[in-house]
């Protein structure tokens, strides 16, 4: 027989105000299987919680209920409180009569009386079948996987190393940097992006802690929380990277010029390349599409000017594993591509160009110096048009969401234009202007007054060419007049989209995605570092249009969330999960189809199904799928839900 | 209305003499319209005040020197203490009306004043009058 202890909350007059409670304490202390029941005013309030380890210890009590609030709020606190005095906590059980009945039945107490009775017995049926269970504590290998080398995963990686763990650094291009290595300057404060961001690169190159694999890309994800297996692409470069020492003769030597990606296809770069000088690594590899050798069967000039003998034309592609803990994803983003857009031209008029492509075009160490020459003859603009929120906001035709950056680097842009061409003009069409950051409105208010960049509320409708002029067909809802400007050149604040790939990325790590491919956080508010997958976090624009002070927090918060976790040897894990009745089990499958974490399979020996307790997040489908019903959650079994069906049915 | 602008409007000599006349930075207003929501005369004006300025900046210079409002303006300050840039718009309305005036063209001519009325109104408006309307 148990001995069960019943505890009525009376939550102030959350619950007392409409059930009664002394009723509900009088009537259970009848119950069968029940030895004590009393109520009292707050019950998670510290004499309350001494009251009830005193009387589990005078009527050694083998579990008790809590009848108060939601588990979600003091469950916590009251398994603690048992396990205090040596009783298992899984003994203790709360049945919910305020979020469930007492809030929701305050017109009716004896009703609400009623129904909290029953909901406290039959949670009293649910303990008496109740197991004690222990915490599973599973190793964690304390090393870390970051994916992506911008800015967000570079600082994430710097916090991990810096505190003796080690890195392992994926990134998909030759050298880390990011987009943030293409900027002009930043805003507000208009200082150099290379001279913030080289050093940090530098460090990464450095650091010991830090295994940098650039142009590698993550194949395959396995595993759990503390226990990841991961596969990575070492994309072939064609140049043994171990032997290149980065003297530049094979890029200076090859003949063949194509347009540079990093360059935003504004400025040519060479078959075999690195993105920028002061690249981390600084070295070459060879873009197999464009070189001679690999389409023309000749040259390898490369090849014969390469003292060191780096060049290998027969490699291929190589994959290492690595074991980590734990993984965060700053995959970025990139542009909406302007050829979407047909009002504006459909991307083929050369002097319509993107925010990116703005930032080359006036970067000091972009392909004209800082000059900004227009692409399509080389002229210097008078008059330049920028448009905001290109794609953005904009639900009927491509996004809802605003890109949050484009505002500011609109401004940036206009003014860097402004103190490269002072007798020129900078127009910027906006629908509202967006400066939520410290020290961003006082830049806006620069531009417009000392820059005297002239803004004009309203969307642009049309962009066309007229002879060597851009037409800009806008308006100005101010004076509700329509405006059209001839402009020499125009630069599209295109929406902020998630980098290319990340969806795939995100099947393999099993992460969430919202609609537009952003990985969603485990909760908005109080967990924006975390992913909904145990031990895989979240860093940068992959999550949300984000600028760069912004992206380098949430990569701190997320490198303190690693750390937290590699603080201890072992990871705790909630033993509320499936588990199998071997001797029951068919084997059909249905709780390996349905789980959502990949935490069932099926023993290819014996055939029936095993779950794997660290994947396991006790969500309960496979057990609801299970038709034999040898899978069963813990504590939640399904004679335990019969019981409590009956306690809810028997009056 | 269609509105062609260029950078003809927006360094026009129009926008540099009222600047100049005024003392007050054209650009600096955010068009918030916080004056033309306390304007106590705005029942009377043609165009609203905050708008004055836009079409300021936007190098609108017929339309403006054209309108009723900046002879409506009684320079009454209101605007000026309320605004949040510090834009003195009672400066620029009387730039407006100053560049009007020295063109030596009469808002209100003595002559045309008829005489019964001459007789009947208090001196001291009469020359107020003269000194904001004519040239």
């Amino acid at each position: 027989m148990s001995r069960i202890g019943v505890f009525v909350c009376h939550c102030g007059l959350n619950i007392a105000g409409t059930v009664d409670v002394e009723k509900a304490a009088r009537l259970m202390s009848n119950y069968p299987g029940v030895i004590y029941a009393s109520d009292y005013v707050y019950m998670c309030s510290d004499p309350g919680q001494d009251m009830i380890k005193e009387v589990v210890k005078e009527k050694k009590l083998d579990g008790i209920v809590v009848a108060a609030c939601s588990p979600t709020m003091h469950e916590i606190t009251f398994r603690n409180t048992v396990a205090s005095i040596g009783l298992n906590p899984y003994r203790c059980e709360i049945a919910n009569i305020r979020e469930q009945c007492s809030w929701v039945h305050q017109d009716n107490k004896e009703i609400a009386t009623e129904k909290a009775v029953q909901i406290i017995e039959a949670t009293v049926e649910k303990l008496k079948l109740d197991k004690s269970l222990v915490p599973l504590s599973i190793p964690i290998t304390k090393k870390a996987l970051v994916i992506g080398g911008g800015i967000a995963g570079i600082q994430a990686s710097l916090d991990i190393a810096d505190s003796g763990y080690e890195v392992v650094l994926v990134e998909k291009n030759q050298s880390i940097g990011g987009h943030m290595l293409q900027l002009s300057e930043t805003f507000p404060t208009l200082d150099c992006p290379q001279c913030i961001a080289t050093p940090r690169m530098v460090q990464v190159g450095q650091h010991p802690k830090i295994k940098l694999l650039a142009y590698s890309e993550v194949e395959e994800v396995s595993g759990y929380v503390g226990n990841f297996k991961v596969k990575i692409r070492r994309k072939v470069s064609f140049v043994d990277w171990d032997k290149c020492t980065g003297c530049g003769l094979c890029i200076e030597k090859c003949p063949v010029k194509v347009l540079s990606e990093f360059d935003e296809f504004l400025a040519k770069r060479k078959a075999i390349y690195t993105l920028f000088p002061q690249a981390v690594p600084n070295k070459p590899v060879i873009d197999s599409n464009n070189c001679l050798y690999f389409t023309k069967g000749k040259c390898r000039a490369c090849e014969k000017n390469c003292s060191v003998k780096a060049i290998n034309f027969e490699q291929k592609d190589s994959f290492i594993e690595e074991d980590v803990g734990a993984i965060i994803v700053a995959t970025g983003y990139d542009l909406m591509d302007k050829a979407e857009i047909g009002e504006y031209g459909y991307g083929k008029y050369e002097d319509v160009i993107d925010g990116l492509q703005a930032e080359r075009v006036l970067a000091p160490a972009g392909p004209t110096n800082g000059i900004p020459y227009r692409p399509s003859d080389g002229k210097i603009p008078k008059e330049v048009v920028f448009i905001q929120c290109v794609g953005s906001r904009d639900p009927e035709h491509y996004y809802p969401y605003c890109s949050k950056v484009c505002c500011m680097y609109t401004i940036k842009q206009a003014m860097l234009y402004k103190h490269a061409v002072p007798d020129g003009q900078a127009y910027v069409f906006y629908m509202d202007i967006r400066c939520n950051g410290k020290g961003y409105e006082e830049f806006l208010q620069r531009g417009i007054e000392e820059d005297r960049i002239l803004y004009i509320r309203g969307r642009v409708s049309k962009v066309f060419k007229d002879g060597d002029k851009i037409e800009v067909w806008g308006a100005d809802t101010l004076t509700g007049r329509k405006i059209e400007i001839s402009a020499d050149m125009v630069v599209l604040a295109m929406a902020m989209v998630p980098s290319q790939g990340v969806k795939k990325l995100a099947e393999k790590l099993r992460l969430a995605t919202d609609e537009y491919g952003f990985l969603t956080e485990a909760h908005p508010k109080l967990r924006p570092v975390e992913s909904l997958t145990a031990g895989c976090f979240l860093a940068g624009a992959a999550q949300a249009p984000k600028d760069i002070p912004e992206a380098v927090a949430q990569a701190s918060g997320a490198a303190s969330k690693v750390l937290s976790l590699f603080s201890q040897d072992v990871f705790y894990h909630e033993p509320i999960i499936g588990s199998v009745d071997e001797e029951v089990c068919v084997g059909c499958g249905n709780c390996v189809n349905i789980c959502a974490y990949d935490a069932v399979e099926l023993d290819l020996v014996t055939k029936v199904a095993k779950v794997n307790p660290a994947l396991c997040e006790g969500c309960g489908a496979c057990s609801a799928a299970c038709p034999s019903g040898a899978m069963q959650q813990n504590n939640f079994g399904k004679r335990q839900i019969f019981e409590m069906v009956d306690a809810f049915t028997k009056g | 209305m269609r509105t062609e602008i260029s950078i003809k409007n927006t360094k026009s000599k129009f926008l540099g003499k009222v600047e100049e006349l005024s003392g007050e930075s054209i650009y600096a207003c955010y068009q918030c319209g916080k004056c033309s929501a306390g304007c106590p005369s705005i029942s009377e004006m043609d165009i609203s005040p905050s708008e004055i300025i836009r079409l300021v900046q936007l190098g609108e210079e017929k339309e403006v020197l054209n309108s009723k409002t900046i002879w409506i303006c009684a320079s009454c300050f209101t605007c000026v203490t309320r605004c949040p840039k510090g834009v003195d718009l009672a400066k620029i309305m009387e730039s407006l009306r100053q560049i009007n005036l020295r063109k030596n063209v009469d808002y209100v001519s003595p002559l045309s004043i008829p005489k019964e009325i001459l007789s009947q109104v208090p001196q001291i408006a009469l020359v107020s009058s003269l000194r904001k309307f004519s040239a």
